[in-house]
Formats: structure tokens, sequence, C-alpha cells
């Protein structure tokens, strides 16, 4: 294989891996502040102990997608010189910031909210998981805003073979981040969610510590219900901003070889990438148009005419991306999100109907349900990161261009090997830890202090 | 001053605060294993820095973010430069962070020996392949007119470069040995007391001709000179005012001079290579600078306003954790297992 490829993988195998971790502790953290905050506000011990168990659960989870991060931020230099020097002077600003705004905050108040059990006062303890909150989820505005760049470049001009910074407030408040924020942070909230749910299902079924537990459910319940319908709207909005600023995008997320208008929404289709064509395709008409531009008539623009269009304008090669991979990847993405929304208000409804404690095979399903947004949430990033290939930031340095020069195929190789059996073992040893601590339930008698 | 000067100097002090806070946990995860008598002396050991481990490793990943943003060339250069020690770096960090979090979620004895093993190792390795890098770098290195590190693994491994990062994990076994002795009581703090002062002469004697055979290694000297000046001398005299306040038991004020000592030796790097980066051992022409590495003036302007507005903030906050957690370990704040 070739240094690019492995790099590649490398990225890939890292960003995946990372994000099973990020969108749940970003979602934990701010349902664990929330029992936290049930707790100072009743005083009732029930929320203190719940807050205590998710805390926990939450620790381990936290410690894999801090560990990920440092690997990612060191990746781009390591493996990705060639593309460091060339963004650099745009990409760094929120990485640093992301460091010096999030990373500290997030870092620090966590050891002070874990360590700080009867130590500090009682609002001061509560603020501190507010921040660790805080913290985590402005990490993810801040890579997200390095991200969108890398999608959709604002703000720059091009000198001495670089991009360089042209306008700060255009970077910073890219509409392609505006949208990608929105959807990936709510995005967040749901995984945290059913997590807190399906544990809380967990505990229903097997009848151990029932009223503590219907209380976390009923929680996590409205907290999915509303941030996965906000999950929909957000990516309906995201899609449509697509479908201007990345057409070539759009167009392999659709598997749209021929441009239409009006454009039909595929349903199903066999995608031959080689002959640039599709089979056995199930096809609702006008529908794409209406999703993507909110009427009858407009035009989308297919994958063959793009390609002439980018060879026009960037010279010859091949400009698609892989199509049936950012096809497949969207429509499951897109069903598990439905499948969310359907899920969390079915719960709803049998909370209304005061039988959602009764409803076992509703919450034996939620026990499968509390992993689907990590396969989700991949393969969101997935269809962002494959759908904007061949370029590593669009329309001006191709992904091949961006690789490190001085780092030999064995090289890589070997750190690309290593790492993946490493975040395996991590992986296994943190799942049975979930597993064990979660087991038991709510601590019965209340530890004094907290100790590594 | 130019803005390539302001933020070679923050470059500078992020290392500094990196080097003196992780210094300090880096050498207790070293020490752990010998200055432990039992398990719940491993305990208090690791408690010590508990709280702060992993908010002084944010100081590093501040120095990375901060040196991709404000000269992208010296972060391209060095991190695909030193490939394989970053690597083993990460894995070191990743095993040793997990150490940490999940040692005690188990009382077998097998769990809990692995782990101390990634705490262990987690902390040696990075400590050593820092004082690696750093020596590398003011040894000059194979740097081409493309800015690529054109050489390989065992160039980096040289004996010079060896010992400097012998000379790093013996300055922060001392740093963290004090850092235990003012953390712990009794007789986790009488043994910490005892090694700080069995480690101050090994210390003192391999930095020195480290330091001396430095004037034929490095490039530090040529910018400053054969009579070294200012810095270097109140180095010296920090380390010595170490063992001072070591003899009269004044164990604050010694684990303030050994840090002093730590923030001063790194700035006499930082201001030994100055103006350069990453000086290379082809042609001078080739040296990376602050000026042909950096970003554009308006990238490193809008950087300038964000630091001069966050910084304090986190070091205040940051501050105040270590005041909220001040109070020492004892074997009864262990919870039985």
């Amino acid at each position: 294989m070739e240094v690019l490829e492995i790099a590649r993988w490398q990225f890939g195998i890292t960003t995946v891996y990372h994000f099973f971790f990020s969108p749940l502790t970003m979602g934990l953290a701010v349902l664990t502040a929330i029992l936290h905050t049930f707790y100072y506000r009743t005083n009732n011990p029930e929320y203190k102990r719940l807050t205590k168990f998710f805390g926990k659960l939450f620790i381990i989870i936290f410690a894999l997608g801090v560990v990920t991060g440092i690997v990612l931020e060191f990746q781009f230099g390591m493996a990705w010189s060639e593309y460091s020097r060339f963004v650099g002077d745009i990409f760094g600003i929120p990485l640093a910031i992301e460091a010096l705004l999030a990373f500290f905050l997030e870092s620090t108040f966590i050891a002070v909210w874990l360590f700080g059990w009867g130590r500090l006062p009682k609002g001061v303890h509560l603020l501190s998981i507010w921040l660790v909150a805080l913290g985590s989820n402005l990490s993810a505005l801040w890579i997200i805003i390095a991200n969108a760049w890398m999608q959709v470049p604002v703000g720059y001009v091009l000198n001495a073979g670089r991009a360089e910074l042209a306008d700060f407030v255009a970077v910073m408040l890219n509409e392609q981040m505006l949208v990608m924020a929105q959807h990936t942070i709510i995005a967040a909230f749901t995984t945290g969610g059913l997590f807190m749910f399906g544990i809380s299902a967990w505990h229903i079924l097997r009848g151990n510590q029932v009223e503590a537990f219907s209380k976390s459910a009923r929680i996590a319940l409205v907290f999915t219900a509303v941030s996965s319908l906000l999950v929909a709207t957000t990516g309906h909005k995201h899609a449509q901003h697509t479908v201007k600023h990345q057409p070539m995008k759009m167009a392999a997320m659709e598997g749209l070889w021929e441009s239409e208008q009006p454009a039909s929404f595929s349903m199903f289709a066999f995608i031959d990438q080689k002959n640039q064509t599709s089979s056995r395709e199930i096809k609702l008409p006008y529908m794409l148009t209406v999703l993507a531009y909110n009427n009858l008539t407009s035009e989308v623009k297919g994958l063959k005419d793009l390609q002439s269009e980018y060879e026009e304008a960037y010279g010859p090669g091949d400009y698609l991306p892989p199509v049936a991979i950012v096809y497949w990847s969207f429509r499951l993405m897109v069903g598990l999100g439905i499948l969310f929304i359907l899920f969390s208000f079915f719960g709803l409804i049998q909370w209304w109907r005061n039988k959602l404690e009764d409803s076992k095979k509703y919450l034996k399903f939620g026990l499968i349900v509390m992993f689907l947004p990590l396969l989700s949430n991949s393969l969101g990033w997935i269809v962002a990161e494959m759908g904007r290939q061949p370029w590593v930031a669009y329309g001006l340095l191709l992904t091949r261009d961006g690789v490190s020069p001085n780092v030999s195929s064995g090289q890589m190789l070997l750190t690309t090997v290593v790492f993946t059996l490493i975040y395996g073992l991590l992986a296994a040893v943190a799942v049975y830890l979930v597993h064990r601590y979660a087991k038991p339930g709510l601590p019965t008698d209340d530890e004094k202090v907290h100790a590594y | 001053m130019d803005y390539q000067v302001i933020w070679f100097i923050l470059i500078a002090i992020l290392f500094i605060g990196y080097f003196f806070l992780e210094g300090f946990d880096f050498g207790v995860g070293i020490l752990m294993p010998f200055i432990s008598k039992d398990d719940t002396d491993r305990r208090v050991v690791i408690n010590t820095i508990g709280p702060f481990w992993d908010a002084n490793e944010v100081w590093l990943i501040t120095a990375g973010g901060a040196m991709f943003a404000a000269f992208p060339h010296w972060y391209a250069t060095l991190f695909s430069g030193f490939y394989i020690p970053l690597f083993l770096m990460l894995l070191a960090l990743i095993l040793r962070a997990v150490g940490f979090e999940f040692r005690s979620k188990m009382k077998e004895t097998w769990w809990r020996k692995t782990y101390d093993q990634f705490i262990f190792f987690g902390s040696l390795v990075p400590a050593l392949l820092w004082g690696v890098a750093f020596t590398n770098i003011v040894q000059g290195l194979p740097i081409g007119a493309d800015k690529n590190f054109t050489g390989n693994l065992l160039a980096i491994l040289n004996p010079y470069a060896l010992l400097g990062g012998v000379v790093v994990v013996l300055i922060f076994m001392l740093h963290g040995a004090l850092f235990l002795s003012l953390r712990t009581t009794d007789e986790l703090k009488e043994r910490a007391e005892k090694l700080a002062r069995m480690l101050w002469w090994p210390v003192g004697i391999i930095t020195a001709i480290f330091a001396i055979l430095g004037y034929w290694q490095t490039v530090l000297f040529e910018g400053l000179g054969l009579i070294p000046g200012t810095l270097p001398a109140l180095t010296f005299i920090s380390f010595i005012a170490t063992m001072v306040f070591m003899r009269f038991r004044l164990q604050g004020y010694a684990f303030a001079s050994i840090a002093l000592t730590i923030v001063l030796g790194t700035a006499v790097i930082f201001s030994g290579l100055f103006p350069n980066v990453m000086p290379s051992s082809l042609d001078p022409a080739y040296h990376l600078t602050v000026y042909n590495a950096s970003s554009s003036q308006m990238t490193l302007k809008i950087m300038s306003i964000v630091a001069l507005i966050f910084v304090p903030i986190v070091l205040a906050y940051q501050g105040w954790s270590y005041y909220v957690f001040s109070k020492r370990i004892t074997r009864d704040a262990i919870p039985r297992d």
C-alpha cells in the first residue's frame, strides 16, 4: 500500500474511534450536569446517587476521548505535514483556541468535580460539572470551525503557496460551520440521551432500584426526544447548504449521475462507480428537489456534469468521491436518525399512558438502540469526509498532496497497526468497565471522597 | 517587537509551563513503583497528582496547537521529522492516562500491576523523549531546502541526545520527589525527602557533563557566547539553592527552586535558539526561523489577542484548582477496596 492510503486509513480509524467516545461524553456531561442540578435543587439523595453513578460511567468514557484527541492533534503534523503547512495559517487558529478555551476548562473542572464531592461549596461544585459540559461542547464547536473550513474554505487568500487568513470573522462564522455545529452537537445529545436511557432501562428490566432509574429514564427520554427531532431539522438544513456549496458531495449522497430538473430522490440503488451508473434504482419523483430547494422546479446537478465542470476549473483528474460509500452511509444515518425520533416519542407516549416501566419489549429494544448512535455519528462523519474527496481542503488542496513526504510506508503502517490494536484493546477494557460499574446500579452508601 | 517574536516567547512559555507542571507528575509516575511500600502507598502517590495531571498535559496540547497556528512550518517539520519518537510518546501518554483512570477500578493484583507499568513507562518514556527531541533541536537537524527533515531514527537517537533524555528524566524525578514531599505525610513524606536529597547529586553531575559537552555538541553557545550570561547563571544558582533548602528542610522552597531551575533551563534553550526555531545541520540557509516558519501577520495578531484574554483566565482557574486540592494526601484518605 502507498503511504497516502495508509495515512488515510490511520486518520479515518483514529477519527471514527475518537468519535465513538466524544459525542457520548458531550451528551453525558450535559445529562450528568442536569442530574446534579436536580440534586442541587431538590436535595433528594436519590439524584445525588444517580449523578455519581452516571458520572462514574462518564469518566471511563471520557478518558478514551481524551487520549485519542491528542493523537488527532499530533497526527496533522506527523502524517499530514504538507497539509499543515498549507492550512496552518487558518486551520491552526481554531485548534489552538480549542486547547486554550475548551481543553483546559474540561480537564481542570472534571478533576474539580470528581475530587470535589464534600470538599466544595455546593454551588461551586454544581458549577464545575456545568463547566465540564460547556468545555466538552465548546471543544466540538472549535474543531468543527476547523473542519468546516476544510469543507467550505472562506476568508482566505492564496499567498506563497498556502492559504492565508484574510477575514477572521468569515472563518469563525462560516455558514458551513453553523449548520455542521448544530447538527453535530445536538446529535451528541441524542447519543448521551439514548445511552442514559439504555442503562436505566437495563436496571428497570432487572427490577433493580426501579424508582430511581425511572427518574433517569424519563429525563433521558425528554432529552432524546427533543434533541433527535432537532438533529433531523438541522440535518435537513445542513443538506440544503451542501447542495449549494459542495454539489459534488450532495450528488454522491444521492447517487445522482445525471443532472435532473426536478430531481427525484433515490431510495435504493446498486451503484457502479466504474461505469458511472446505477441499477435497480427506486426513485421518488420530485423529492430531491423538494428536499434540497424547498420547491418543485430547481435543478440538482449530477456527478457527470460536475466532473466536467471541475475538470474545466481544476484541470484533468478524477473528482468523484467514492459514491457508494457516501450514498449508503447517508441513507443509513438518516434511517437511524428517524428510528431515534420514533423510539423516543414512543417512549414519551408510554410514559403518558403510565406504562413505561411495563413496556418490557420497548425497554429491551432500548438496550440495542443505545449503541446505534455510535454508528450513525460515524456514518455522518464518513459522509462529510469521504464526500469531500479527493480534496482535503475543498477546491484548494488534494488529499494526496497533503501527506508527509518524509514518512515511509513502513513507518506509517507500523503506527497504524499499533494504534488500531491499542484502540481495540482499550475499547474492550472500557466496555468491560462500563458494564461492571453499571451493573450493580446506584452506590448504596455514600463514599467519602473520590480517589484513583 | 514584532508578532513573530511575541509568539516565539509564547510558545516558549507554553513549553516552560508544560515542563514545570507535567515535569513533577512525570516524576511522580516514575518514582511511584520505588517509593511505595504497598498498594495503599501507590494509591496515595497517584492521588497526589490525581486532580492535576490531565490539565497539566493540556499545556502540551496547547503548545502543539499554538505552534500549528503561529508557526505552521515549525509544527510540520518537527512533528513529521520526529515521527517515530512522537508515536512512542503518544503511546506512552495513552497508556499513562488510562493507567490513572482505570488502575484502581479493579482489585485484582494482575490488573493493578499492569496499570502500574503503564503509569511508570508512560511517565518515563515521554520525559526521555522530550529530552532527546530538544537535544536534537539544539544539535541541529538535517533539514533540507523544502523545510523537511531528511534524517533517520538512528541519528535522532544519538548518544548525546540520549544523554539529554537522561538529564530530563533525572530532573523530573527530583522535581517529582520534592512534589511528593509536599503532598504526602509521615513515612512516605520522609522517603520522598530522602530520595530528593539522594537524587540531587546525580542530577547535578550528569547535567553538568551534558552542559559542558553542549559547547561542542549544540548550536546554543553560538547564540549565547562562550560565557553564557545571566539566564544560565540563574539556572545554576537556583539548582544549588534547591540543595540548600533541602538541607534546611524547607521543602516548599526547595520545590520552588527546582521548578525555577526547570523554567530557567528551558528558557536558556529557547533563548539560545532564537531567532531560529529549528536549525539545519545541512546549511544555515535552511534554518527554520521565527520569520520563515511563521503564519501571516493577521493570524499572529488575532492569536495574540486571544492569548492575552484567555491565558490569564486559564492560569487563574488552574491555580485555583491547586489551591482547592492543596491538602496533603494521607493513607486514611484512600478508600478501602
